[in-house]
């Protein structure tokens, strides 16, 4: 996993409710396509016109906001499918923090496997964030500080957000669930002897 | 105190407390399908890990087959390629696959309850939001993505934080022409999309108790669709007469055994939720999405309204336009929330020897090789043929497009699977979702139209 400590970027408003991993990246892209080279597909739906040019009314598209590494979204970002692919091609097109009032379980989920940082604020937040940086094009940033958990709006105010602290932790490190998880091998083993002895049934039918 | 089911499940299988609301909790079943099972395999084993315990991964291609009558695994070139993956990576390690044309093969949510893989009490986990579905088992069943499959299976355990709870009870008589998909449509459409997010649900009351195993898997398949990763109902006597006999359910002296553990794994009285809803019978009409988000839903006597300028412009509908009477020309059964036999049987009683509308395409898609058979031996196939629908091959199919398979743009199309998201039946097409039996009654119509009046 990629590492995340803190990015100053120009906040790209992309403010619609329900915006699922479908339309962020579609099925057949997927069947196909590794967890690289996802990048130019992310979003196509929206972002190209039929003859394969950019959309210019697509905010990723436009001037002093394409490549920006963070984009505004709103309620219930990256609900729908499982599918991390979602997150590939976010982090492919160059998005490292997506700021919402909500995302999808899974979604949120496969961010932090990826190290791309999903933040949670009020909508109200988020649309001060967009105000701010659509009052002054070209200079407006916004920081993520993941270190200190805090937002920097484009004017300076300071937004705390809250973050899982093993979340965080794994975040800042790069560090990986499954080496981390085998720190509790033998728990496991122990829990599997128990768990065998009491409840057979659930062993036994599938041996 | 008093446990709901989910606080006992989880209770069951912490392994580990990992400190802030996470714990490392044990996984009873992985399901994997083609989409992504071979290469999580790969990765697993590139990594230097082993899958941990293969016997309790089951393998099954659904997302990318064709569906073509008699189809093989070349019919879509790009799946067979997912198909070989899975095939070499389930050898190597020794999990189990369930391969096209035998039976246990099948939509994934639709084979694990049909052969028994889904208990109540156990935790499973799928890389597939839908796998919420298996939930009405009674067990805690939760979709993943790629990274945390990789972790499944080389740990058989997963750290997870506990959600809050949620309690949705249904309570009253059952209206004509309502189904569990009316039932649920419904309440997305009341409580909203991102309602269940960060919760489990269990889903109660008199009118879930009524319900049978089929049915109660059609009501937790869209739980992810109202935000929730898991959805479930108490296991019962239902339950249990479902499971006995099925290939992986407990045999002889253990099948009391295991059910002497299920009797203990419902909310008990008094049991707390986070959040508790109610929602009355008698307030549920036959359900039709007119948006891109399943939220936007109406009963089918209902209008089009105005507001999401965006979807009704994808959907080609116009504010205050009524819903029934839209012309329709594309009509999808299948998917894991409604292709079992009883959703194929309630749509061939729709047909009463009327013809699909000379301008529309319908599909039949069984959710499994099982159902197929266990259709054609009661003739259902040969209703819906000679009724001008076609009768396909067990898959996913029309319900993700990832199988070359799609919806012409610009079409319309009833489809009685669970996202009406842009694109998601192909480029441009644009879903409704409903019941099998309204499905059926749009097909024979060639309109959106009220089943009520159909039948
Ligand atoms: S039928 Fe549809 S929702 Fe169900 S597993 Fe397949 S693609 Fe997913």
């Amino acid at each position: 996993m990629e590492s995340f400590s803190s990015i100053t970027a120009t906040a790209v408003p992309f403010l619609r409710q329900n915006v699922d991993t479908d339309v962020i990246i579609p099925i057949q892209r997927l069947v196909g396509t590794g967890r690289t080279g996802l990048g130019p597909y992310a979003f196509e739906r929206l972002r190209y016109l039929a003859d394969g040019s950019d959309n210019p009314e697509f905010p990723l598209n436009q001037p002093g906001y394409k490549g920006s590494q963070l984009l505004l979204a709103d309620e219930n970002f990256g609900c729908g499918s499982s599918r991390e692919g979602a997150v590939w091609a976010l982090m492919g097109m160059g998005v490292r923090c997506v700021i919402a009032p909500s995302f999808g379980d899974i979604f949120f989920a496969n961010c932090f496997q990826n190290g791309l940082l999903p933040v949670r604020l009020p909508i109200a937040v988020i649309r001060q964030i967009a105000e701010e940086t659509e009052a002054s094009p070209g200079n407006a940033r916004t920081t993520v500080d993941l270190e200190r958990r805090v937002v920097i709006t484009p004017t300076g105010t300071e937004i705390p957000f809250e973050v899982d602290t093993r979340k965080r932790e794994a975040m800042l490190h790069g560090l990986d669930d499954i080496a981390l998880t085998k720190r509790h091998a033998e728990a496991i083993a122990a829990w599997r002897v128990g768990d065998r002895a009491a409840r057979p049934w659930a062993w036994d039918s599938v041996a | 105190m008093a446990k709901t089911m989910f606080d006992k499940i989880w209770d069951s299988r912490v392994v580990a407390d990992l400190g802030d609301g996470w714990s490392l909790l044990y996984l009873d079943r992985v399901l994997i399908h083609d989409l992504s099972g071979g290469r999580a395999i790969r990765e697993v084993l590139d990594a230097g890990h082993g899958v941990a315990e293969p016997n309790k991964v089951f393998a099954v291609p659904d997302h990318a087959v064709s569906s073509r009558p008699g189809r093989d695994e070349t019919t879509f070139p790009i799946g067979e390629k997912l198909l070989k993956s899975l095939r070499e990576t389930t050898g190597k390690t020794g999990v189990r696959l369930f391969d096209l044309g035998r039976p246990g093969h099948g939509i994934v949510h639709v084979m694990a309850p049909e052969l028994g893989v889904v208990l109540p009490g156990l935790t499973l986990a799928c890389g597939d939001s839908h796998t919420c579905t298996n939930g009405a088992m009674g067990c805690m069943a939760f979709g993943i993505g790629a990274s945390e499959l990789g972790h499944a299976l080389a740990t058989q355990t997963l750290p997870q934080r506990r959600p809050r709870t949620m309690r949705i009870r249904f309570e009253g008589a059952r209206p004509p022409g309502v189904t569990a998909k009316d039932m649920i449509l419904h309440a997305i459409g009341r409580l909203g999309t991102a309602a269940g997010t960060g919760y489990a649900i269990e889903y109660a009351g008199s009118a879930v108790e009524a319900l049978e195993i089929e049915e109660r898997l059609t009501l937790c398949n869209l739980s992810i669709e109202m935000g929730a990763k898991i959805g479930m109902v108490a296991p019962d006597e239902k339950t249990f007469a479902y499971l006995q006999g099925r290939d992986f359910a407990p045999k002889a002296a253990q099948w009391q055994a295991a059910i002497a553990d299920w009797r203990a794994v419902p909310s008990d009285p008094g049991a707390r939720f986070d959040v508790d809803h109610l929602i009355r019978m008698e307030d549920i009409a036959p359900q039709i999405t007119w948006g891109t988000s399943p939220g936007q839903v109406a009963p089918i006597t209902g209008f089009v309204p105005e507001g999401d300028a965006a979807a009704l412009s994808y959907m080609g509908l116009e504010p205050g336009q009524k819903l029934a009477g839209t012309k329709v020309d594309w009509v999808f059964i299948g998917s894991c929330t409604n292709s079992r036999l009883s959703d194929l049987r309630a749509a061939a009683d729709v047909i009463g020897g009327r013809h699909v509308a000379k301008h529309v395409t319908a599909w039949v898609v069984p959710g499994s090789e099982t159902v197929k058979r266990e259709a054609e031996a009661e003739g259902l196939h040969t209703r819906f043929l000679e009724a001008g629908f076609e009768w396909r091959e067990p898959g996913c199919a029309l319900c993700v497009a990832a199988n070359g398979e799609q919806v012409p743009a610009g079409s319309r199309c009833v489809s009685t699977s669970n996202r009406n998201f842009v694109g998601r039946q192909g480029t441009g097409a644009r879903t409704h979702l409903a019941s099998p039996a309204m499905a059926a009654a749009a097909a024979l119509a060639g309109a959106l139209v009220d089943v009520r009046e159909m039948v």
